[in-house]
């Protein structure tokens, strides 16, 4: 047990034998704001304190650019903030960066960890550097660009929006994936597109095995206005040559619909 | 959950704060292990074999004797350590229940070893002329500073920080584990592995002991195995990708080089770092930003990969 509270008063007594628990919760406050746009050093501050920070600027004071310095690969930064604005991390991010955002525009300088933008609703998030395993798992939503490589298992689960590495992918890419797109321009791992319900993925490099019920897909004219249409965005230059796979559907026994799209068909 | 740790400076000639850097990754990653932590740290090579003897687990749980058995047991492994043919140049005292002994001994390691360890409740935790394992209790700064480990001047290392998930949390179950019965060779391990009952009664049919009931160290007695019939540690680390089972990323040191190994599936992070002064490996980031306060580029190995660095 982490916390003792007695009942009907306001927690104070904590019982935290293995140091684990981040007691501070008091907003730091230290952001230099100028107009709509503030910065903040993260250097000094712990998780908690640099996401209140985030939200004091963004809920709080209306802030539409937000720069957060020396953010130390510290896990847990930027998430779950559903207004439109700007986030931008000078440095890296640790595991579960961005994740369950609806909304930012995010710019991240360094790498991230395991899982960034896992379940992200909508917005854009940009990676210069690697990112970790399990990146954009659970995408609703929105684009996810990576300029360098991703692990293992990004887009498992993907039920919406667009993944895009420069780099190489690791083992089972869009394992179980339901609905969006995902671009790769390096190789890619074993399994890939393993138990795909629907979906895209394009791959410019090696496949070096494809997963269980993923099979080539036929390009259209669609593909090519997409693929070209993010990377004009992006500003990623010419899009390589690209392969197409889809979920060939021998295991399929399901639709993609949203919940609210299926009352209307039904 | 557990976090693992490795760093290898390519310059300095083993001058670093190798101690002190180790300390900073680990309690980095606290929230990832908080049961005990663990050091096998190298040093450049002595002409002694460095042997380091735990005589029993800490506190003597409430036994009015134990400060009497401890005192019992250190005087009957040194007269073991005599009895197997080493001349026994000094015993330091680590702490009350810890002893390193240097030796000038230059029989087989194994027949030394199991000479000490019938002695009942003591264990060899570590035995090479380059590396000392230090392993007990807490977090990172509660081992560092009770060990003294703050100015420690290495050459490379491996630290490990546990969530017990598959035995008990003691000293014999925290990492690293040596890789008994062969000399200078340590392991940490972050996973579980799924067909540890079937190597450990393979292992144990060719003459292995088992300090501990952990999947883990399995690992490092497969590995010393492998490389007694002739095999290098990269070649024997290869061979573990085939022959464990369950998910795995494990750091494995001998007395000139390091290596990661990752299973096929990736379940297991790691981060790497590899820079011209140094390679850092961890779990997390943080752990390497602990280090390294520059802005510096770093990836993630893929499954199925194994990696070594030499010094």
């Amino acid at each position: 047990m982490d916390t003792v509270e007695a009942p009907g008063t306001v927690p104070q007594a904590r019982f935290d034998p293995r140091g684990l628990v981040e007691l501070d919760e008091t907003v730091p406050r230290t952001a230099e704001i100028d107009g709509d746009k503030a910065t903040f050093d993260a250097h000094q501050l712990t998780t908690r304190q640099i996401n209140l920070e985030l939200r004091r600027l963004i809920y709080g004071e209306g802030i539409h650019e937000v720069t957060v310095r020396n953010p130390g690969a510290k896990h847990s930064l930027g998430v779950g903030i559903l207004q439109r604005c700007k986030i931008t991390f000078e440095g890296s991010l640790g595991y579960f960066a961005c994740g369950l955002i609806d909304g930012p525009e995010v710019h991240i300088t360094g790498r991230v960890g395991w899982s960034a933008c896992e379940n992200m609703m909508s917005g854009v998030v940009v990676i210069d550097g690697n990112a970790g395993s399990l990146t954009a798992a659970a995408l609703r939503g929105g684009d996810v660009v990576v300029r360098g490589q991703v692990g293992a298992r990004s887009g498992i689960d993907q039920k919406g929006g667009t993944i895009i590495s420069l780099g190489d992918a690791g083992s089972m890419t869009g394992f179980m994936m339901q609905r969006g797109h995902q671009i790769i321009c390096g190789n890619v791992g074993h399994g890939l597109g393993d138990s795909m319900y629907d979906g895209t993925i394009y791959v410019a490099g090696k496949v070096a095995s494809l997963g269980i019920d993923c099979v080539p897909g036929e390009w259209t004219e669609a593909d090519t206005e997409f693929v070209t249409r993010k990377f004009r965005i992006y500003g990623l230059g010419d899009p390589p040559e690209l392969q197409k796979f889809v979920c060939g559907k021998k295991l399929y026994n399901y639709d993609s619909l949203e919940p609210s799209e299926r009352k209307l068909v039904l | 959950m557990c976090g693992i740790a490795g760093i290898i400076y390519r310059n300095g000639n083993g001058a670093h704060r190798l101690g002190a850097d180790m300390t900073r990754m680990l309690q980095s990653m606290k929230h990832r292990g908080p049961d005990s932590t663990g050091y096998a740290l190298y040093r450049r090579p002595s002409a002694d074999l460095i042997m380091r003897i735990k005589l029993d687990d800490g506190g003597g749980n409430g036994d009015i004797e134990y400060a009497d058995r401890l005192r019992r047991r250190r005087r009957e492994v040194e007269a073991r350590l005599r009895a197997a043919g080493a001349r026994v140049d000094s015993i330091e005292d680590i702490n009350e229940y810890t002893i390193a002994a240097a030796l000038d001994y230059d029989g087989e390691l194994k027949h030394v070893a199991d000479y000490v360890e019938s002695v009942p409740g003591t264990e060899v935790l570590s035995a090479g002329s380059a590396l000392e394992i230090i392993k007990d209790l807490g977090d990172a700064k509660t081992v560092g500073d009770a060990y003294k480990l703050d100015g420690y001047i290495g050459t490379h290392g491996i630290g490990h920080v546990r969530m017990a998930t598959e035995s008990d949390v003691d000293i014999s179950n925290a990492h690293p584990y040596w890789a008994y019965p062969f000399s200078d060779v340590a392991v940490v391990h972050n996973g579980q592995l799924t067909n540890y009952h079937q190597w450990r009664r393979r292992l144990e049919r060719l003459g292995h002991r088992f300090a501990s009931d952990c999947d883990s160290e399995i690992i490092a007695v497969y590995l010393a195995q492998k490389m007694s019939e002739g095999a290098t540690l990269e070649d024997a680390m290869r061979q573990s990708l085939d022959d464990l089972d369950g998910v795995f990323t494990y750091i494995c040191v001998s007395d000139d080089a390091l290596g990661m190994a990752k299973d096929e599936l990736a379940a297991k992070p790691l981060v790497l770092y590899e820079g011209d002064d140094m390679v850092v490996l961890a779990s997390e980031e943080m752990a390497i930003r602990a280090v390294i306060d520059r802005e510096i580029e770093t990836y993630d190995p893929y499954e199925s990969q194994v990696m070594v660095w030499t010094r």
